[in-house]
């Protein structure tokens, strides 16, 4: 079903166009008959029911076009690194690759870019994130402009994390389109973490696309945070392929932006493999955060395991849709989800939504959520030990948020983390 | 493995029980659906000028609206228009009490293990039996009648209590509210309607029972219960179908009304042909139930055992808009072979102090998928709602699916909401402990199954349980070794 009124969005991308789409032509042309077809998320379509994504972003531009690249300076980048942190760090400027302010000398990897690549690169752009999972990816196919491609050779085990800035800024236009294929071959360990930075507070619209293949016996942790500013628009499409005896782990912690869809899947393709994820999001005034998680279960003796907890202040909204599916094949598979949440004002609303699809036996499937507030007994328990009303609020909220937070296996990045969450705790709530 | 072999053997070719059919004349409504048709049964059931122009509404309605596809079930589509919207067993005079029913239509009902004369019933409670589209007779009117309960047939309800009628029919689910609801607004012809007045506490079990006989015609029943301040019912609806090869529409409605104070427990026992192991023919089963707690501390419970129907589509739901009031559901739904069952509840909570609790229990075997689709809502001003919702799904062989949709939408920081689910198969140690105490596989599976479902089998009325146990029992016999 062609939607006409969501397509009026990407008007100028679509006639601006030509036939001739150079590198990834095949990719392209797929993306935009996947664009045509399927339009951009309609009003109350199942996938985006309680985030109304396109009607946000034609109240906010009307039209989306794309960014230019800003003038980033390398203070800027330093200003932005996690403190404490020796990471190889990799910066992008409007979504698009900035080598020149990136840094990883002495690297254990290999990055190309994914334009200049074709022909190293066809079949894989597009083969985990395929153009039909979301409205958002075709687009970003379409749209993307110096992408990357990096890769851990056999073998290799990362002895830096590699740190991912992305600084936007709208200038002209509002649409950036960062996309990032990352390939961790056989045997292979890394950990990557990845941050957004705001540059001012106009409204811009980040549409991320994240392929990556884990291969044999690799064992990938990947890390975001989220703070953007509040008119910060993103939807972010994260997918992964996880082969025979592989680990993957997934941290996502998200404080401030105006509207942010997650969509995490991860794909278990063979036995012995673990996907693991885990989310916290502790939002305040008006931030909508978004987060579409789905397992698939293909294979058998895979495990998997999900912990998404919120807390939602003023008038932000949590939407929280887990999927997991245990294919006939799955024998054996243990696969756990919960999802906490806790609702600290009147005007908050949670939208939750853990939902299995089971289709073998043998299997030992959970899942639970739970909506609620701040134990009374406990808060009078501290209360009667001399703790004020507010640090005991303060203190049970980070007993309960931390949880996530312990999964995150980089101590600096943690302990940054954990101060996001401090000042968060001790300022608003 | 030769002997799970066998006994699944024996539980696929296992017939259904109430597959037979009677000859019987009828009156049917040419088939087809337009608005000819819904003046035809208006008539044909001498109803007032209101409830054409009701249904006529409906029908408008309903030719705007498009048939769903959220639903996790796959049928072929049916062809209205095919369809006979009316049949009801020729009687040349209207019976004006049981002794004058043809006897043959009694006999319909002895036979399924219902007995409509009063004398030779001794369980005490008060049947109305519906056939195909219309009711054929209600038992026990007199003795509810002295306590100003109103319980007979919903034609009958038409001309005799309009009012009532006309005040709650469509309160509940109107007719804009979903395809089949406005489908059955159009054209329902018969169902149940009871009236409990303000104080009093049924005697007896208020039941119903269903009974599709003819070929290529649609149930459309339409069942409104009604409580008044203070007042309790029980009540209860069972439902076969003769075994045919295409499949049969079933669409109901109903709608439960409880003021202040009031409480009704609903049950039912649902064994509508599930279709044969090849998944030819059976009943398809798109029903709109819900209640509404209107007043203060009103309670309504639902509680269903699914054994039968081809497709399922049913959520009887809750709307707790008095303050305190409760909402229940407890479901146990059982697919084999090719059945696909898609059920669950909703429960909204608007009213102040409001509690519900979810209990759903699956279990697919064969080739059946079954979910749980599910919404639990605070509204707003919903302050210290309450829910729990526990799903739990068992899976016997490895071609059967097991699904949960739990939609949890939560608008007010005071509601404490838990939601859990587990999805699993009869353990090999569980099977193995029953076996070492002497007791065969085929025995322990019933037991765990029970077991399982006791939860939902123990909010059964007692007669209902003994007949849910069997239907469990027969279902499953055996299908995990």
């Amino acid at each position: 079903m062609t939607n006409t009124k969501t397509l009026r969005l990407i008007d100028t991308f679509l006639n601006g166009l030509s036939e001739d789409f150079g590198a990834f032509a095949d990719l392209k042309m797929e993306a935009l008959d996947a664009l045509r077809t399927q339009g951009l998320p309609a009003l109350k379509e199942e996938e985006y029911k309680f985030t109304p994504i396109s009607k946000k972003l034609e109240s906010t531009f009307g039209e989306i076009k794309a960014t230019q690249k800003i003038n980033l300076t390398a203070a800027q980048v330093a200003a932005a690194h996690i403190p404490g942190l020796d990471a190889h760090v990799l910066v992008f400027n409007n979504g698009q690759w900035d080598q020149e302010l990136s840094n990883f000398t002495g690297a254990e990897f290999q990055i190309l870019s994914i334009e200049e690549n074709e022909a190293n690169l066809n079949g894989k752009i597009g083969a985990i994130a395929k153009n039909d999972r979301d409205h958002f990816v075709p687009l970003n196919s379409l749209t993307f402009q110096e992408g990357i491609s990096l890769e851990i050779p056999k073998g290799k085990a990362l002895t830096k994390p590699v740190l991912i800035l992305h600084f936007v800024q709208a200038l002209e236009g509002n649409y950036t389109a960062p996309r990032t294929y990352i390939s961790a071959q056989s045997q292979t360990a890394g950990t990557f973490i990845e941050k957004t930075i705001s540059l001012d507070e106009a409204p811009y619209f980040n549409n991320v696309v994240t392929e990556i293949h884990v291969g044999e016996n690799a064992h990938i942790h990947y890390y975001r945070v989220q703070e953007e500013s509040r008119s910060g628009i993103t939807v972010n499409n994260f997918e992964t392929n996880i082969h025979r005896d592989a680990t993957f782990t997934s941290v996502v912690l998200t404080l401030q932006g105006d509207m942010l869809r997650n969509n995490l899947s991860l794909n278990l393709l063979d036995s012995g493999c673990e996907g693991n994820m885990y989310g916290l999001y502790l939002v305040n005034g008006k931030t909508h955060v978004d987060n579409h998680t789905n397992v698939d279960h293909t294979k058998p003796h895979a495990e998997s395991n999900e912990l998404y907890k919120g807390i939602l202040a003023d008038q932000s909204r949590g939407v929280f849709n887990g999927k997991i599916f245990v294919r006939q094949d799955a024998q054996k598979t243990n696969a756990f989800q919960q999802n906490n949440n806790i609702l600290l004002s009147e005007d908050a609303i949670v939208n939750t939504k853990p939902q299995l699809e089971i289709w073998a036996d043998d299997v030992k499937c959970s899942h639970g959520c739970t909506i609620g507030q701040l134990d009374e007994e406990a808060l009078f328990y501290l209360r009667a030990r001399g703790i004020g009303k507010e640090s005991a609020r303060g203190l049970l909220l980070y007993a309960f948020a931390g949880e996530v937070l312990e999964h995150i296996k980089e101590e600096s990045f943690r302990d940054y983390c954990i101060g996001l969450l401090q000042e968060r705790l001790g300022g608003s709530y | 493995m030769s002997k799970d072999n066998q006994i699944l053997e024996e539980l696929t070719s296992k017939e259904y029980e109430h597959g037979w059919w009677v000859d019987y004349e009828a009156d049917e409504a040419p088939a087809g659906l337009n608005e000819d048709i819904i003046r035809w049964i208006s008539s044909k059931k001498e109803e007032p000028e209101w409830l054409l122009e009701w249904r006529l509404k409906a029908f408008r309605t309903y030719m705007k609206m498009k048939e769903p596809v959220w639903a996790n079930v796959t049928y072929p589509k049916i062809d209205l228009q095919t369809l006979k919207f009316y049949s009801a067993p020729k009687q040349n005079n209207k019976p004006k009490s049981l002794d004058e029913i043809d006897p043959e239509l009694l006999k319909i009902y002895e036979r399924l293990g219902i007995n409509l004369n009063e004398q030779k019933r001794l369980q005490g409670i008060a049947v109305d039996a519906v056939l195909d589209s219309v009711s054929v007779g209600t038992t026990f009117k007199e003795t509810l009648g002295k306590l100003g309960v109103i319980f007979c047939s919903f034609s009958e309800a038409v001309k005799e209590h309009p009012e009532l009628v006309k005040k709650y029919l469509g309160s509940v689910v109107p007719i804009t509210d979903n395809y089949y609801a406005a489908l059955n607004s159009a054209v329902f012809s018969d169902g149940s309607f009871c009236y409990i007045p303000k104080g009093v506490r049924c005697p007896m079990e208020l039941s119903t029972y269903f009974r599709i006989n003819a070929a290529n015609t649609g149930q459309f029943e339409r069942t409104l219960i009604i409580a008044e301040e203070g007042s309790y019912v029980s009540y209860l609806e069972g439902c076969t179908a003769p075994q045919r090869d295409e499949n049969q529409l079933h669409a109901a409605v109903v709608e439960i009304y409880a003021a202040k104070n009031a409480e009704v427990k609903y049950s039912t026992v649902q064994n509508w042909f599930p279709g044969d192991k090849n998944g030819k023919g059976g009943i398809y089963n798109f029903v709109t139930k819900r209640g509404i707690c209107a007043g203060d501390y009103s309670k309504i419970s639902w509680t269903q055992v699914e054994t039968g129907s081809a497709v399922t589509w049913k959520y009887p739901s809750c709307i707790l808009k008095g303050d305190h009031s409760i909402g229940e559901f407890y479901s146990v739904a059982v697919t084999n072979n090719y059945q696909q069952a898609d059920t669950g509840t909703k429960m909204i909570h608007i009213g102040k102090n409001t509690k519900s609790r979810i209990v759903s229990k699956g279990i697919s075997a064969g080739r059946s998928q079954n979910s749980y689709r599910g919404q639990v809502q605070v509204m707003k001003r919903a302050t210290n709602a309450r829910n729990f919702s526990q799903c739990d799904s068992l899976l016997m062989g490895d071609r059967c699916g097991a699904h949960t949709f739990p939609y949890i939408d939560i608008q007010n920081p005071t509601a404490k909401v838990e939601h859990e689910a587990t999805t699993s198969k009869i353990g090999e140690d569980q099977i193995f402990y029953c076996n070492q105490r002497g007791i065969a596989t085929e025995d322990a599976v019933a037991l765990i199954v029970n077991g399982y479902a006791k939860e939902v089998l123990n909010q059964l009325p007692m007669e209902f349980a003994v007949e849910a146990q069997k239907l469990l029992a027969l279902t499953l016999e055996g299908s995990v070794g």
